[in-house]
């Protein structure tokens, strides 16, 4: 564990990359920053260029247009970073999975660290996502 | 050997980055505080420079490599070299030299003009409309500033930055604040410096929710964090400068003391007031604020 990722995980600035989603996970990802929930205490900030970013919370479904973009946005992000999957559209497609322009999931598009499913999931719900994947960068249980 | 102690611990960089450190933290804990939440933790800014020096740096393709890296370096060193001679002034050091008064103005303005250069850089198109913004600010902030801290130079008699606080902070002397033309001097510098730091009222070149991150937009890991740092910096040497223009104090102590009550006045400012448009800036400088440093240059000539 080198000092870099120790301190990765003690101060993450996500990016929101929306991906076709309904905008219902993208209020439930604005309700998680704002002062009630207070996630700055952290360390997590939310940033508006990808350049910046050490997570990208992705919402929606990966589709015809928007999979390559995703894929493009996601080469831009600055190593190490990690990736969330926020809802079950990018988990796994949800009712738009036979859908004509369904692409695959997220996952098989570009690596992805945590699932946050839900429809959409609550903000106590992705802070517990972000807290077990720092668990997980870390090594721990 | 001497010189590379003031350079490099006290009261160059390290001390610089570590006061500047504490400052960025009491900002956002301040902040915090008046959004009724926890805030974060001591240690924030340390974590946010050590994980942006340990990621990828990406350069655009488009990008004049030199200037794109170059740029971050020259905002920080100028920013050190300010702390340098005020602190030297502010801490009872050595007699410096003539004009460093007018060195500090001058320097004052590298970190802009460093912020300018990288987003010009960049080769984006919202970079390059944050670093037009930033230049219009300073074209609007520049002028009262320099009449403000031209108060002093009248009421001292003297441009060099120890002899400004020996006059100001010897036994029987007052602080230029303690007069008429220093009051409003020192109003009129509390704004420039909300400007000079690109805080709320004033951070027209950065808006987040217009133009993303303005002139930073391109820059990612060290180059980031060299960024970061600089305007870290910032936010303790410019309040710092003030302090040591305007109402210093004989003890090391009494300088910090003054620099903290400068600093909540900026946070304060920055949390109860919204963004202002770039025109809006332009004439809140020329038409209101600099014919009030006018006056208070006036006033001072006057001998008020």
């Amino acid at each position: 564990m080198s000092i870099t990722l120790n301190a990765l995980t003690k101060s993450i600035w996500v990016f929101h990359a929306a991906c076709s989603p309904c905008n219902n996970c993208d209020i439930e990802i604005l309700d998680a920053l704002t002062p009630r929930f207070d996630l700055e205490r952290f360390g997590i900030v939310l940033v508006g260029s990808i350049r910046h970013a050490d997570a990208m919370l992705v919402t929606g479904v990966p589709n015809m247009k928007t999979a390559p973009r995703i894929k493009y946005i996601y080469d831009q992000m600055p190593k190490p970073g990690v990736v969330i999957a926020v809802g079950t559209c990018p988990c796994g497609g949800n009712m738009f999975r036979h859908s004509y322009n369904f692409v695959k999931p997220l996952d098989e598009i570009i690596p992805v660290n945590a699932y946050v499913p839900g429809c959409p999931p609550k903000p106590e719900a992705l802070i517990m996502g972000v807290v077990k994947l720092i668990k997980a960068l870390k090594g721990e249980k | 050997m001497n010189q590379m102690i003031d350079f490099l611990i006290f009261p160059g960089l390290l001390f610089t980055a570590v006061c500047g450190m504490l400052a960025s933290f009491v900002d956002r804990k301040v902040t915090a505080r008046v959004q009724w939440r926890k805030g974060p933790p001591l240690f924030q800014p340390v974590y946010d420079f050590v994980k942006l020096m340990g990621k990828e740096m990406v350069v655009p393709s488009g990008a004049h490599l030199l200037t794109f890296l170059a740029a971050p370096l020259f905002g920080l060193s100028a920013i050190v070299s300010v702390s340098i001679i005020v602190w030297n002034a502010l801490s009872g050091g050595s007699a410096g030299f003539s004009g460093d008064l007018i060195v500090v103005v001058y320097l004052l303005a590298i970190p802009s003009i460093a912020v300018i250069m990288g987003g010009f850089a960049s080769n984006n198109p919202i970079a390059s409309l944050g670093a037009s913004r930033e230049m219009k600010l300073m074209l609007a902030y520049e002028l009262p500033f320099i009449l403000a801290v031209m108060v002093t130079v009248i009421k001292t008699g003297s441009i060099n930055m120890t002899h400004v606080v020996r006059a100001q902070a010897g036994a029987g002397a007052s602080a230029v604040a303690g007069s008429p033309s220093g009051i409003i001097a020192l109003a009129v510098a509390v704004f420039c410096i909300q400007a000079k730091l690109g805080l709320v009222p004033f951070d027209i070149p950065e808006a987040e929710q217009e133009i993303i991150a303005g002139p930073l937009i391109e820059y990612s890991g060290p180059a980031l964090g060299v960024i970061k740092l600089t305007r870290w910096m910032m936010l303790f040497v410019v309040p710092s400068f003030a302090v040591a223009v305007f109402f210093p104090s004989s003890t090391f102590a009494g300088n910090i003391l003054r620099y903290v009550l400068l600093l909540v006045v900026a946070i304060l400012l920055r949390n109860t007031n919204p963004r202002v448009r770039i025109d809006q800036a332009i004439k809140f400088f020329w038409f209101y604020t600099g014919p009030v440093s006018l006056l208070a240059v006036g006033l001072a000539l006057a001998g008020k």
